[in-house]
């Protein structure tokens, strides 16, 4: 129930700010379309931690913080491999584990992996990922595990509600 | 002030939109789909990013059109892994063997009992 409340809230601010509307007529049409949406959602039972992940918290804004920093750099890195008249690539691919215990903690990583250019993440099977990285240089920045222990770390307090 | 805010708001455009030519550049010089895609990759998180950054500053202050861009580049941020992903998972499925630099060693490295690697349709 405060799920689904929380839902409801979340999707009349978002409607609300793509809208822009005040009149109280078109306020009341979003109050109803949002219900109507939250009604379905829980007749179709897909609010659950994975639909709605409302337990991720604000630890996780220094966290894209630090990963749009990281993307920045590494933009640059595979712009001059582009470049640069001899095309240094050196194309790995490679497996590394994932230490997050749940598959929504994986699946931020495994996306992190894949946001940041020169590393995509072509497999995610039981905790381990398969990556492809355009540069030797690029697949060793992931083995550091750094953003990996980051995504642990804003994952770290709902490790410890299972289900 | 007004200057100010073109100048940055065209310094960021512009600066988006090399690096969107670059990624096109890539896509064009680089040998096969996989490699292809990291310079994809670099067209939809900093060309897009750094547009939508720059257009913030026509929006005149902080309002309801800077929201939005926000928004978009939120969307953005979660979508086009997604498909980035989609794709090279596309590929591999399909049979396309990843073009490789021969004899990397790399340090850390997860290396999986060799057990049996049935196709798994996912």
């Amino acid at each position: 129930m405060a799920s689904s409340i929380s839902l409801w809230v979340f999707l009349f601010a978002f409607w609300f700010l793509l809208s822009g509307h005040t009149e109280p007529l078109l306020l009341g049409f979003g109050a109803f379309s949002c219900t109507i949406v939250v009604y379905i959602a829980h007749r179709m039972d897909v609010i659950d931690h994975e639909g709605h992940p409302s337990h991720l918290s604000f630890k996780i804004i220094p966290y894209w913080a630090w990963l749009c920093w990281e993307i920045v750099k590494a933009n640059i890195d595979v712009a001059k491999v582009i470049i640069s008249p001899k095309l240094p690539i050196s194309p790995v691919m490679f497996k590394t584990k994932a230490s997050q215990s749940r598959e929504l903690g994986q699946v931020i990583y495994a996306n992190s992996i894949t946001l940041t250019p020169g590393t995509i993440a072509v497999d995610l099977e039981n905790g381990v990922l398969e990556i492809h990285a355009l540069t030797v240089e690029g697949a060793k920045g992931v083995l550091t595990g750094d953003m990996d222990r980051r995504v642990c770390k804003v994952k770290g307090e709902m490790e410890g509600h299972d289900e | 002030m007004d200057l100010i805010l073109d100048i940055l708001s065209w310094f960021f455009i512009l600066l988006g939109s090399a690096f969107v030519l670059i990624g096109a550049i890539g896509v064009l010089r680089l040998p096969e789909v996989f490699t292809r895609s990291h310079a994809a990759g670099m067209v939809d998180t900093f060309g897009t990013g750094l547009i939508l950054l720059g257009l913030m500053f026509q929006a005149g202050g902080f309002n309801l059109i800077v929201v939005k861009l926000i928004m978009i580049g939120f969307f953005l941020f979660f979508t086009s892994p997604v498909a980035c992903h989609a794709l090279v998972r596309a590929a591999i499925v399909d049979g396309a063997k990843p073009m490789l630099k021969e004899g990397v060693v790399l340090e850390g490295e997860y290396k999986d009992t060799p057990k049996d690697e049935g196709d798994k349709p996912s």
